[in-house]
């Protein structure tokens, strides 16, 4: 983890999305403003940048609330990934 | 639309046109001619052949498009399970099934090589199409390697032959696209390193054992070695699977099979989750990885899962890229939000944009913009990729519905 965010300071992990758990309940939306914002269904969607979007870049600053997000999602649809 | 039921007889090359390598046995090749035609199976070491087919350049024919040698490379362990993956959901598509039923041995032969290659003891299945099915069977009762071999009948619906989904329907679960974080040669069936092909991909496979990388070569482009299979429908033209030199040009398939460029106004390739290039682009180059990444124009235009279908001049791409949109809509697995909800939505704005009754594109744009990248398979991501390209291939056709016409005749 720490060499990895050392090589790429601005991203250290990645939340992924389980599309086949996700079912909009928005605690993600909730803890990850910054992160993630509704479509009009309310599914979460990076707010930056467009693609990727069910592996969402997650900068160092946003690690806690990101662990968070991924104990707290009702439906266990969030992992959290060391990047590669 | 398009019929998919026509006569498997229609189903060959047309004599002389082509080159053909996987049907060289011939019609219907029973175990004697696919001897006599090939030889027996080959006894390759395993590094051989798997050196072998990294030198061939060999790509996976079920549209993903990724090397073959590199999928081998990237077992975690020796696989559990190897599959011939026929189950070919995409309605527009006959080559599998063609493919089965014509050079069954082949399929068989490319299984059987990579088990000895890379999965002694593997559990073998063939999951094939219901068209393709029993001629696999009847193929499997002729040899003595057969009898290892399972044989899986395919759900009949576009999603089932996701390589996850096929995994999950050996695993005994509905054959529905599943979340894959971790790629299936590290765990898939039984939660073991699973290697999956294409049929088609292990019919090449059973050739360049038997003939070698530099054979496979000597088809096709650099870029883009050896041949493929296309299957062929649309206006003006017999259903057909063909098989072409990888980096054909567009425009020389069709002359090839007799096909007048001047009544076509477009070709949908790569199916249903492909792309619509112009007539004016048919110079371009039939690849497996298009080197500008989008399909289109310069960089070749990606062959996909290898399905050509040609919009008349008389046709409105619009109304026939609608219909598509509702079909796949209709396919989504229900599983994943963004595509349950989204494509039908999509399906609806694109309907309601396209014909000219609604003139705010932005409806249509969000919804390009945002349904890609969220669902567990490719589904959501190719039926977006048809609607874009359709606005903008039938950018002409737009204007004519907002002035209240169409090319089928008759008012938009």
């Amino acid at each position: 983890m720490t060499r990895h965010a050392m090589s790429a300071p601005s991203t250290s992990a990645t939340l992924h999305i389980d599309w086949t758990r996700c079912q909009a309940r928005g605690a993600c939306l909730d803890l990850l403003p910054d992160l993630l914002r509704p479509d009009d269904d309310g599914y979460p969607l990076a707010a930056t940048p467009p693609r990727e979007r069910s592996d969402v870049p997650v900068p160092p600053a946003g690690l806690p609330a990101a662990r968070d997000a991924v104990d707290l999602c009702p439906r266990l649809a969030l992992s959290l990934r060391p990047l590669p | 639309m398009t019929s998919t039921n026509a006569a498997t007889t229609a189903m060959m090359p047309p004599e002389g046109t082509l080159p053909s390598r996987l049907f060289a046995a011939g019609h219907r090749a029973d175990a004697a001619r696919h001897v006599a035609r090939f030889g027996p199976v080959p006894v390759p070491a395993a590094a051989d052949l798997v050196m072998e087919l990294r030198a061939s350049g060999l790509t996976g024919r079920g549209g993903g498009a990724f090397p073959a040698s590199k999928k081998i490379d990237a077992l975690a362990g020796p696989p559990g399970t190897i599959i011939a993956n026929g189950s070919e959901g995409e309605p527009l598509s006959r080559k599998d099934a063609t493919l089965l039923e014509h050079a069954p041995h082949l399929v068989i032969d490319g299984l059987v090589l990579l088990s000895a290659a890379v999965g002694p003891g593997a559990r073998l299945v063939v999951v094939a199409h219901p068209d393709g099915a029993e001629s696999v069977r009847r193929a499997l009762l002729e040899r003595r390697d057969g009898g290892e071999i399972e044989v899986r009948v395919a759900e009949d619906r576009f999603v089932a032959g996701e390589a996850t989904a096929v995994v999950a329907g050996l695993s005994g679960a509905p054959a529905t696209p599943k979340d894959h974080p971790v790629h299936l040669t590290e765990r898939g069936v039984g939660r073991r390193p699973t290697l999956l092909f294409n049929v088609e991909t292990l019919a090449h496979i059973a050739l360049i054992a038997r003939y070698g990388a530099e054979w496979f070569r000597s088809s096709g482009t650099a870029d883009d070695p050896g041949t493929r299979l296309f299957s062929i429908s649309g206006d003006g033209v017999a259903e057909q699977v063909v098989e072409v030199p990888g980096g054909s040009r567009l425009a020389e398939v069709l002359t090839a099979i007799g096909v007048e460029p001047t009544s076509i106004q477009a070709a949908l390739v790569g199916g249903f989750h492909g792309r619509w290039i112009a007539a004016g682009d048919f110079g371009g180059r039939l690849v497996a990885r298009p080197a500008d990444g989008n399909g289109n124009g310069n960089g070749g235009i990606a062959a996909g899962a290898g399905v050509v279908l040609l919009l008349g001049a008389a046709s409105c791409g619009l109304r026939v890229s609608a219909s598509i949109l509702d079909y796949l809509a209709a396919e989504s697995a229900g599983q994943c939000g963004p595509c349950v909800l989204g494509l039908p939505r999509l399906s609806h704005r694109f309907a309601e944009y396209s014909s000219g009754r609604d003139s705010d594109p932005s409806g249509v744009r969000y919804l390009i913009e945002t349904i890609p990248g969220r669902g567990a398979c490719h589904h959501p991501d190719g039926t977006v990729s048809l609607a874009r390209s359709a606005l903008a291939v039938f950018a002409g056709e737009l204007d004519r519905h907002r002035s209240g016409s169409c090319s089928e005749g008759g008012l938009a």
